[in-house]
């Protein structure tokens, strides 16, 4: 089985976020930057069913020079091989097109994270879907692969779903599809070997252009009511909040 | 020149979401002097189509099409594409969800039309930009952006404007669609679905425990607090990991983001990860018996106090008021 992982590079969520430029450039000085939360599940369950299966991961992230630390990670906990698109990952359709060329050599499974933890489009699976031609299915809680048959648990609205569909097909990931894994030494030394193949993206049209960055408006001090006085609370947010 | 809008309804019921939707489009019709056209798939009642005028569509399309009662991603996305370029639609707008995301992504790709997802206000249409904000680190900033192309696809998150139910009466007709069995290859076996309760991602109130609440058996006060308000229950992350509640319960950055009117968060202490799925909510009541938790600097209202003598009192309270 093939099984193309996506990963995107992203700021540590515990990072604080600042913008520098007027406001038009991510300040990224002392951020630590991670595998994309969702792509590291995704990440974890295709090596887990390459161990399972045989084949072959490959991990492709769209990005400049600065993403290969984040990548040899991914080769470091399980990834056979990487690929990196050679850009600035801007919008999801950008970023979408350039994993739809990579897929098209073909693979069984095409996995990544529900969303990405910086721009939060949350559309890239089903883009990269539509542009193969094939499903996309995503949030996806459990994947499992049978010959040519996966069956899975996507989270719906209140619930979930159990659904069927042979490969190939997109699917975004979420926990608990598979626990995280920590790199282990043996795979550090081994992931400075494995092959990072650099690309140059395809297609440079963007539809859509950044105005500027914009932080949320302080928030005002916290109103402590004592415990006795529930009913203050409740007059506060009725009158004051106007929530009730 | 005019605005598209899906609805998405679940059971027959047109959702709250998909009526803030239509609200959504009217403000952007409003501001380029075009209409809006509601699309409605699948099995619907008549009666209900009703609020889609009030809410300011002055048009509805209903595709009657039997196998669009069963939602799925792949024949949606075609019967909305199909809509898309019959009415020459330059915008489409949906409201975010499990299916509505996807599908208005896939309808994107097909139209050639730019996606923005995560919309959070409404755009600002003048001298010749349409420029749209949307939120990104996960609730913790903004941006701007200008869409350059024709044809935009905008999927608004819940709380982007206001509904309002000042419009008229829209004219009602019916829409063919075509559909082909690769749209259908999905097989769903199963369907697990709490029925009855009010959806998280769509509730107006939601009310939240932690691990303050010490064992699933305690989540009857956070219960009768939710119902006595009409409110949705949520939870933690360390609540759902240690399966006290189902995952889909789960707010916070790996979880179900949320932005109702009102959040109430009990027992929770407030960790990064969690306040990045609640900070777009528009009032925040915070319950815990440490002062130090650090919840209280996100909150509006802070009560300090132990959860298991305080909820009782505050649901008195409000069922009184609501009496």
């Amino acid at each position: 089985m093939k099984i193309l992982v996506c990963i995107t590079h992203v700021p540590d969520t515990t990072s604080k976020i600042a913008f520098t430029d007027n406001n038009t450039k991510f300040d990224s000085s002392g951020v630590q930057y991670i595998i994309g939360p969702y792509d590291d599940y995704a990440l974890a369950r295709a090596v887990e069913l390459k161990e399972a299966h045989g084949g072959s991961v490959t991990v492709l992230n769209v990005g400049t020079a600065e993403s290969e630390p984040t990548i040899r990670k991914a080769l470091a906990i399980g990834a056979d091989e990487a690929i990196r698109v050679n850009a600035e990952p801007t919008d999801s359709f950008f970023v979408a097109s350039q994993i739809a060329e990579v897929a098209k050599e073909g693979y069984d499974l095409i996995l990544m994270g529900r969303e990405s933890i910086d721009f939060n489009s949350g559309v890239v699976h089903a883009l990269v879907g539509e542009m193969l031609g094939i499903v996309s299915v995503s949030p996806v809680m459990r994947l499992e692969v049978e010959g040519n048959t996966a069956t899975m648990d996507r989270e719906i609205e209140g619930g979930k779903q159990t659904i069927q569909i042979d490969l190939p097909f997109v699917a975004g990931c979420q926990e608990p599809i598979a626990e995280w894994k920590i790199p282990n030494m043996r795979g550090i030394m081994t992931a400075r070997t494995k092959p990072l193949n650099v690309v140059e993206p395809v297609g440079g049209e963007k539809q859509v252009k950044l105005v500027d960055y914009e932080l949320p408006a302080a928030k005002g001090a916290v109103k402590i009511v004592a415990q006795e006085e529930v009913n203050e609370l409740v007059k506060m947010l009725q009158n004051e909040a106007k929530v009730l | 020149m005019s605005v598209l809008v899906f609805i998405e309804s679940d059971n027959g019921n047109i959702k709250k979401s998909s009526l803030e939707a239509v609200s959504f489009g009217a403000g952007i019709a409003k501001q380029e002097g075009s209409t809006v056209t509601a699309l409605v798939l699948g099995l619907v009642e008549d009666s209900q189509l009703g609020a889609l005028g009030m809410a300011g569509a002055s048009k509805i399309l209903h595709a009657k099409e039997e196998r669009l009662n069963t939602p799925s991603i792949m024949a949606y996305a075609s019967a909305i594409s199909q809509v898309l370029e019959q009415t020459g639609a330059t915008t489409l707008v949906l409201a975010q969800s499990a299916l509505a995301t996807p599908a208005g992504a896939r309808a994107a790709v097909k139209a050639g039309a730019a996606i923005v997802s995560n919309v959070i206000e409404l755009p600002v249409v003048e001298g010749g930009q349409f420029k749209v904000k949307r939120g990104i680190f996960t609730g913790k900033a903004f941006e701007t952006l200008n869409v350059e192309a024709d044809k935009r696809v905008l999927v608004v998150k819940k709380n982007a404007v206001e509904l309002k139910a000042d419009g008229g009466e829209a004219v009602v007709e019916e829409v063919a669609v075509s559909l082909s069995d690769g749209d259908f290859v999905l097989k769903v076996l199963e369907t697990h679905k709490q029925e009855g309760d009010v959806l998280l991602p769509e509730a107006e109130i939601v009310v939240s425990g932690g691990r303050g609440l010490k064992g699933p058996e305690n989540w009857g006060i956070i219960e009768d607090l939710a119902s006595s308000l009409g409110a949705a229950t949520g939870c933690s992350k360390p609540v759902s990991d240690m399966d006290w509640r189902p995952h889909h319960e789960h707010v916070g950055q790996t979880g179900i983001k949320v932005s109702p009117n009102l959040y109430i968060a009990v027992g929770i202490s407030g960790a990064i990860q969690h306040l990045a799925g609640v900070n777009s909510s528009k009032c925040i009541v915070v319950i815990n018996k440490d002062p130090e938790a650090p919840f209280f600097k996100a909150a509006d209202y802070g009560i300090v106090g132990d959860a298991f003598e305080v909820l009782p009192k505050l649901t008195e309270a409000i069922k009184a008021v609501k009496s």
